[in-house]
């Protein structure tokens, strides 16, 4: 248990997205998508990040996999040992990161060229990687394939003659043709029927063991995460509120927006009663964050130096549940 | 199974679904078309095959001057005697070229142009975006006046520059605009992902998703440019008078005597052009039936 490696180390990563105004494109503001999150990873687990629309897990996804451009911070990737810093990587390098760390992304509806048979879909990232006869790109197609369960004859067809749950996993396997390390998964199952959910998370989990890799699971689905994740982050506009092993957020759940966010999980069982927590108020807006605590107008636990000092995340609890919150001194 | 590594590509031939064949079976349901495609078809046919078998379309007879159809000439003779038949079959061959040629250079630059544009963003597209209003704000029949100043003659190559670099920034806007929606598309994220070089991601990826409105565009711009290039030439402004083209046979109809006493002289010519141009439109309006997807 002690002995995990980190595979990933994000340090104060910031990703904001300048307003501009006017005809000289005059920055007004900042959207603050992403603001200063520090994290690790380790190698082998799934590490599930939640939180509601536009708290910007998705954009920290994204920044992870270079896809956005970081305004300040470091991305650390181990590399067998030593930890290199993605934000500085030349082009060659970057080529190279490509085929550590892949993506899947929300829409299998669009992930997929149109106009394109999925043979050509699934050639073209081989062949950029140096595959370079095609016997053994489709020796490499076909054991792709073979994990996601679908017939090696579809290839030849178009995207357009398959279901949701099957292009999917036509994206996971595309996405594991270049043997990663690292798989960050953006909300993969939110646009999938929920009997397709399961069998897609499902899969997941098993190519996880097959090939032992590290999935960031980036969802908004409670259920799916718990069901997902070893250790779970949760976010709060653009920053982290609290991170612990599955166990410890959901059976002791410290901040007081997690709280409310499990309180909202349904109950498969009607005769149970629930107190439900309901949050006042809406979202403040990334632009002009409230000042100290981003959660302070929403708090139901709100205290005046909330208002002032923006809490540190740090370990409050055992096996490193970590809350940023001034409640717990 | 066992063997299947062996060449999957060839294997599974049998199941492969063809967008190309399904197309060709919606185009046929369109009658329209249909008839568009056979004429375009076949007067590009008869033009090349007359020009092929060497028609005599330069030597005036003098004694035949302004004759009507019928006595060996076919469509009649014009102002100088000379076999009107076989001057519409050659100034088809340049009339079509024109267009066809024009068309095609045209789409190419705006393709290419409207998809670094519409990629790249920020500076390149504000850049490339006023040096096509630049073009656009200067009139064309200008650029032709000067061109012809300039060069110092009236010829075939003066007309194509200038129809190429006047013509380019319909499609140009059109690329760029369906570059800026497509480039937020997932699988072009994907691509990125897999750090695909960024001349692929436009050119490989992005650019056969434009191609269908392209090659629409592309039909109707050849109709486009074989009545600019008819208008020019009748306005004297065109191909040089040696040289045959549907505009310069037409261009003998500007006397008001011919145009009351001698229909065949304009009638002919002036029927190519519609039926040409027609038909373009006709296939065009087709095309743009099998390929628009979101009328699918």
């Amino acid at each position: 248990m002690s002995e995990k490696e980190v595979i990933f180390k994000i340090n104060n990563l910031k990703t904001w997205f300048p307003i501009t105004k006017g005809a000289f494109k005059k920055v007004v503001g900042h959207v603050k998508a992403v603001d200063n999150v520090s994290l690790e990873v380790y190698r082998g687990e799934t590490l599930g990040i939640v939180g509601e629309s536009g708290c910007g897990k998705s954009t920290l996804g994204k920044t992870v996999m270079m896809l956005e451009n970081p305004t300040d911070g470091e991305v650390l990737y181990n590399y067998n040992g030593t930890f290199k810093d993605v934000t500085r990587f030349s082009k060659d390098e970057m080529f190279d990161f490509r085929k550590k760390v892949q993506m899947v992304f929300q829409d299998p509806y669009s992930a997929l060229n149109p106009q394109k048979k999925i043979y050509t879909s699934f050639e073209e990232p081989l062949k950029i990687h140096g595959i370079n006869t095609q016997e053994e790109r489709e020796k490499v197609m076909l054991r792709v394939l073979n994990m996601v369960n679908i017939q090696p004859d579809y290839l030849m067809r178009y995207p357009h003659e398959f279901s949701g749950g099957q292009r999917q996993r036509l994206c996971i396997a595309r996405a594991l043709e270049v043997m990663p390390d690292v798989l960050i998964c953006d909300e993969p199952v939110s646009a999938l029927d929920v009997s397709i959910q399961a069998q897609v998370l499902n899969l997941m989990k098993d190519i996880q063991k097959e090939m032992n890799l590290t999935y960031l699971f980036i969802a908004h689905d409670l259920s799916v995460v718990q069901y997902m994740s070893d250790r779970i982050v949760v976010m709060y506009l653009g920053k982290i509120v609290e991170v612990a092993d599955k166990y410890g957020l959901y059976s002791n759940p410290m901040h007081p927006y997690t709280k409310a966010l499990l309180s909202a999980v349904p109950v498969p069982d009607i005769h149970t009663k629930k107190k439900r927590q309901i949050l006042e108020g809406e979202v403040p807006s990334p632009i002009n964050k409230p000042s100290g605590c981003a959660f302070h107008n929403r708090c139901p636990h709100c205290m005046e130096i909330c208002k002032k000092e923006d809490p540190i995340l740090s370990d409050k609890a055992e096996n490193g549940h970590k809350v940023a919150c001034h409640l717990y001194r | 199974m066992s063997n299947s590594t062996t060449n999957l590509k060839a294997q599974n031939k049998s199941a492969a679904s063809s967008l190309f064949k399904k197309n060709v079976r919606k185009f046929m349901n369109n009658k329209l078309a249909v008839i568009g495609l056979v004429i375009i078809v076949v007067m590009t046919l008869a033009c090349i095959i007359g020009a092929i078998s060497g028609v005599d379309y330069t030597t005036p007879d003098l004694k035949n001057i302004k004759a009507a159809p019928g006595n060996g000439n076919l469509f009649g003779t014009d102002t100088i005697g000379r076999d009107l038949f076989a001057r519409v079959l050659y100034g088809g061959c340049y009339s079509i070229f024109i267009g066809v040629f024009c068309a095609v250079m045209s789409s190419l630059i705006g393709a290419v142009l409207g998809s670094i544009a519409g990629y790249m963003g920020k500076k390149a597209d504000m850049i490339l975006v006023r040096i096509s209003e630049l073009f656009q704000a200067f009139p064309q029949l200008v650029l032709v006046m000067m061109m012809v100043a300039i060069v110092n003659k009236r010829g075939l190559s003066n007309l194509i520059i200038i129809f190429i670099i006047t013509g380019w920034m319909t499609t140009f806007r059109m690329v760029r605009n369906e570059f800026m929606s497509l480039k937020g598309e997932t699988y072009v994220k994907v691509c990125e992902a897999f750090g695909m070089s960024r001349t692929k991601i436009m050119f490989r990826q992005i650019l056969p998703n434009v191609m269908s409105p392209i090659i629409v565009s592309t039909t109707t711009n050849v109709a486009f440019f074989i009545l600019q290039e008819a208008a020019l030439s009748f306005i004297g402004l065109g191909v040089s008078d040696s040289t045959p083209t549907w505009g310069n046979i037409l261009n003998a109809a500007k006397s008001i005597s011919v145009v009351t006493n001698q229909w065949w002289i304009w009638v002919f010519p002036g029927l190519a052009i519609s039926l040409f141009v027609l038909a373009i439109n006709f296939f065009g309006d087709g095309l743009r039936d099998v390929l628009d997807p979101k009328q699918q």
